[in-house]
């Protein structure tokens, strides 16, 4: 097809559009359908498989064509974290080339595609590696996050989901500030049928997590993340959600060591759900 | 590091003060809930108010940009901004000394104070003075230094460490800070309150008397215009004005890098640094002099340039973002990690997210185990860079700092460390989808971690649970439900 | 070693420190232009009515006195403000217009400024105040005298003409001259170097009003 150019962004249906309470046939009835390439993240194949099948029933449930391209694995992100760049070279490299088919990829994580977007590119120009970054670039220009792909490509707000919960939202850094996903996440949330929304406090705070930060600094990561969780307890919520699994993990790994009984649980797993309970 | 080498001879100065690594040092500072009581509270407001006057300025944005482009311009031109400061300073009446180093700064001070005379000296606030470690080197010779900022003498008469760069006694609460007064100051009342007006009122009838007598002041300074020669001191207290104006003698001290080009940029920092800093539309008391001026403050003015490691950040076309650097400290205030371990942890005179991206450049130790671990004392949340005002992209200097922690502690180390190995495995799993997948796999036949893929997880075991592997990777899933498609 | 020829080590570290900061750079970058498309004067002229309400309103926030007046009763508004405090000591630079404070001492460059310890107040002029900060700046001409004169008394007396009112920083630094000795004032003197609590009065003067002559009446 036509050699993707600019950011995905502009692929935008002409008119919004919202799946009415009759459900996600709507959608589906598109004359053209969207077919996007699944980047599960390496940390969803290997650890929460289910976000994974939640994303793809989600979009199917929407009407868009999911691949998974076999040959991604993931996206550098850790070792260029960590202060390894050279090692981290292979892995981004395996990334775009298991992508380079792809028109239209999308993530269920702010901060993989945080990475995609404005790390792997620049990690292959000091590697010396200019044909790597041209393709790098190129791909991130293409790579949505989950909410982007919803609100601003789909222009669905109303995915047709219904989660009677007390739910509370934890804006990732990455999404927040890389990403800047703003309100998309709470937008898709407040149109969740039997939801209820409540706002967390000091929101915008980081979890602690920050990959092997909480590993090198694990006393002040607990120390993050024990005021994350009493404002997390203080809501009141029995699920908490961010875009984000690596976060959630290091979340959940708290609320289930206090014994708390409040779950977390991805995006997607909420929108995905359309029955009484999840 | 690319060219220039070690300039310090003597590990003793320059802006590293802790010799334990940062998690160690946070681990201390974390049992102190003293501190996280204070640290906590102080921050807060400073990020209120910071939000408070940056959101009414309509053109913040483009402020932002303009420092951007006007500090990167300083560090491009450096060296030529640099003589035209020098012989515009000169013109008017004034003496410059150049230092390649901490130790030969300090020796330079001492020699300015010394022809004076003087046995003590007035100093005005300044991160500068504090990395060369001038007090100590003025007290070797016999000269007395007087802090006059009113943190500043809290923390000298503590016998402590500043903690912060624009609110160095942050760590303290009124009533520790009543209780320095009530034993060092002869000025403070036997019945001194802990209010902060109080307390602030006796250390203006302590330094009263001292500013009005002293001989000779030290200042550092906020910017220094090169095509005018004109040095700016920022600040709220008067401490400021009064060592600027009253004595006959100024020595001020700067690094390098706090050169701008013109006299116009400073609509855009004067803009910018006090709704950062201290979240006020402007700081109290900004004073502004070029030479020497018949009849009006000073007769004998020193200007002392340090490079202090400054020439081989720059020499790092990533790290020398960091010199773009106003030190107004707002990515402290804003700092999650910061906020819950104080200054002090950080080791260096300079602290939080920016000082953790200075330190290792002006040491030039970027490997050692105390200076290497500063960058890596963030989780990358961003918030830094939201904050600064002159857009200097924290996260990425701090993973840029990383790798070159790495490369340093690799140099003459064979065979490879446990970590890097473990690192390299895990890049040679996750380089490749059925390597990946074939990991998953086996982590899900041991019921346990891809123990490649991840390092050490005891400590994280400490507070948090782990999830347990799924019975089925989605890859796994995938191929089976969808017949494997690629 | 110290001071046995200070000069030598001096030039040596120049050339040095220059060397290592030429080598650090690649040759031939050029710097980008600087975008000054933030704003360089606001919507109103100097002077307006709107500006002065708004330096009025950032004074007053401040912790700053503000009186305003037309220009032929400033001595009036001045002794008014001394006969409330029971001021007698009133210092001036020599070019402030006597008739604002009939009887004032007149400040000579050869009076030690440690007298000016034991006078009561300074009345001052002033050369632009920027009324979106609340900023009055000092630059040492005539009617506003040396530096030490408006730091030492502990209670200052600006008198600012409408027409030295702007609105904005950029408006401000235009118009002043940088090889003059500036202060910019912002309010009293203040710190927050306790708990971050703002507390007024340190070192500077610990009083300030500001006396806005407007012609217009």
């Amino acid at each position: 097809m036509e050699a993707a150019a600019g950011h995905a962004r502009a692929i935008r249906p002409p008119a919004r559009r919202a799946i009415p309470d009759g459900g996600p046939r709507s959608a589906a009835t598109r004359v053209t359908r969207i077919r996007v390439a699944l980047l599960a993240t390496c940390l969803v194949d290997t650890l929460f498989p289910d976000v994974g099948r939640a994303t793809v029933r989600l979009l199917e449930r929407l009407g868009v064509d999911v691949d998974f391209p076999s040959g991604q694995a993931c996206c550098g992100q850790m070792h260029v974290n960590a202060g390894y760049p050279e090692q981290a070279l292979a892995i981004i490299r395996n990334h775009v080339a298991a992508f380079s088919g792809a028109e239209l990829v999308v993530a269920p994580s702010g901060s993989c595609v945080g990475a995609v977007r404005h790390q792997q590119a620049r990690v292959a120009r000091q590697a010396g590696d200019l044909a790597l970054a041209r393709d790098a670039e190129a791909l991130a220009a293409r790579t949505l996050e989950l909410t982007e792909l919803l609100v601003d490509v789909l222009a669905i707000e109303d995915v047709g989901a219904r989660f009677p919960h007390r739910v509370t939202y934890h804006p990732t850094c990455h999404a927040l500030r890389l990403l800047r996903v703003g309100d998309r996440p709470r937008r898709l949330l407040s149109r969740v049928r039997g939801l209820e929304l409540v706002e967390l406090g000091d929101a915008e705070v980081c979890c602690g997590f920050g990959g092997t930060f909480s590993v090198a600094n694990p006393d002040v990561s607990a120390a993050m993340l024990g005021d994350k969780l009493s404002r997390v307890l203080a809501t009141g919520a029995e699920v908490v959600t961010a875009v984000d699994v690596s976060c959630l993990m290091h979340i959940a790994g708290g609320l289930s060591r206090l014994r708390t009984g409040v779950r977390a649980m991805h995006l997607a797993e909420i929108l995905a759900t359309t029955g009484d309970g999840p | 590091m690319s060219a220039g080498g070690p300039a310090g001879r003597s590990g003793a100065h320059g802006p590293l003060r802790g010799r334990e690594p940062f998690p160690d040092a946070a681990r201390r500072a974390l049992a102190d809930t003293q501190l996280r009581q204070n640290l906590a509270r102080a921050t807060r407001t400073i990020r209120a108010r910071r939000a408070e006057v940056v959101g009414e300025v309509p053109d913040w944005e483009a402020l932002r940009e303009a420092g951007r482009a006007i500090r990167a311009e300083a560090t491009q031109r450096l060296p030529e901004l640099l003589e035209t400061l020098e012989a515009q300073v000169v013109a008017r009446g004034g003496t410059v000394h150049w230092a390649r180093d901490a130790a030969e700064a300090t020796r330079v001070v001492v020699n300015c104070v010394q022809a004076t005379g003087a046995r003590e000296v007035l100093k005005v606030k300044s991160m500068t003075t504090q990395e060369i470690g001038l007090n100590t080197a003025l007290e070797r010779a016999g000269i007395r230094p007087v802090e006059t900022d009113l943190a500043e003498l809290i923390v000298q008469l503590a016998g402590d460490t500043p903690s912060h760069i624009v609110v160095p006694a942050i760590h303290r609460n009124r009533e520790e800070i009543r209780q320095l007064f009530r034993q060092h100051l002869p000025e403070a009342p036997a019945a001194l309150g802990d209010d902060p007006q109080e307390l602030a009122a006796v250390a203006r009838r302590h330094l009263r008397q001292k500013f009005l007598r002293a001989p000779v002041a030290i200042s550092g300074v906020n910017f220094a215009v090169a095509e005018t020669g004109t040095l700016v001191v920022v600040e709220s207290e008067g401490n400021g004005r009064m060592c600027l104006t009253l004595p006959s003698t100024l020595v001020t001290v700067m690094g390098i890098e706090k050169v701008i080009p013109r006299w116009r940029d400073l609509d855009v920092l004067l803009q910018l640094l006090p709704r950062s800093a201290t979240g006020e539309r402007m700081n109290p008391y900004t004073s502004m002099w070029t030479g020497v001026t018949p009849g009006d403050g000073p007769q004998t003015f020193h200007l002392v340039l340090v490079d202090g490691g400054r020439s081989r950040a720059l020499a790092d076309p990533i790290g020398r973002e960091a010199l773009r650097c106003i030190r107004c400290s707002a990515c402290l205030n804003v700092c999650p990690v910061f906020e819950r371990v104080g200054g002090h942890a950080y080791g260096s005179v300079y602290p939080g997210p920016i000082g953790a991206i200075l330190t290792p450049q002006l040491t030039g130790r970027p490997g050692d185990r105390v200076t290497g671990s500063l960058p890596f004392a963030s989780t990358l949340c961003g918030a830094c860079l939201d904050a600064c005002p002159v857009l200097i992209d924290i996260p990425q200097l701090l993973v840029h700092l990383r790798g070159v922690a790495r490369a340093g502690a690799r140099q003459g180390r064979r065979p490879p460390s446990p970590s890097t190995l473990a690192m390299g495995a895990a890049a040679w799993v996750m380089a490749d989808g059925s390597r990946l997948g074939w990991a998953g796999r086996a982590a899900r036949l041991g019921r346990r971690l891809p123990a490649a893929g991840l390092p050490p997880l005891a400590r994280w075991l400490r507070t948090r649970d782990l999830p347990t592997p799924p019975p089925e990777t989605f890859r796994a899933w995938w191929a089976r439900t969808r017949r494997g498609r690629s | 070693m110290v001071g046995a020829d200070p000069a030598r080590p001096v030039v040596n570290a120049r050339t040095v420190v220059l060397g290592r900061l030429r080598r650090a750079l690649q040759p031939g970058v050029v710097p980008e232009p600087i975008v000054r498309a933030y704003r360089q004067a606001g919507p109103s002229p100097p002077g307006a009515p709107a500006l002065l309400d708004r330096l009025q309103a950032r004074l007053l926030d401040l912790g700053a006195g503000v009186r305003r007046t037309a220009p032929d009763t400033v001595a009036e508004v001045i002794a008014a403000l001394l006969a409330a405090r029971g001021a007698t000591t009133v210092v001036v630079p020599a070019g402030l217009p006597r008739t604002f404070v009939p009887g004032a001492v007149v400040d000579a460059a050869d009076r030690p400024a440690p007298t000016l310890d034991q006078v009561d107040l300074v009345v001052t002029g002033c050369a632009v105040a920027i009324a979106e900060t609340g900023t009055l700046v000092l630059d040492g001409s005539p009617d506003q005298g040396r530096r030490a004169l408006t730091l030492v008394p502990d209670w200052h007396i600006a008198v600012v003409a409408a027409a030295r009112v702007v609105e904005t920083l950029p408006e401000a630094i235009a118009r002043l001259d940088p090889t003059r000795p500036l202060t910019f004032i912002s309010g009293p003197s203040a710190t927050s170097d306790i708990e971050f609590r703002r507390v007024e009065g340190v070192h500077g003067p610990r009083t300030l009003d500001v006396i806005l002559v407007t012609t217009g009446g």
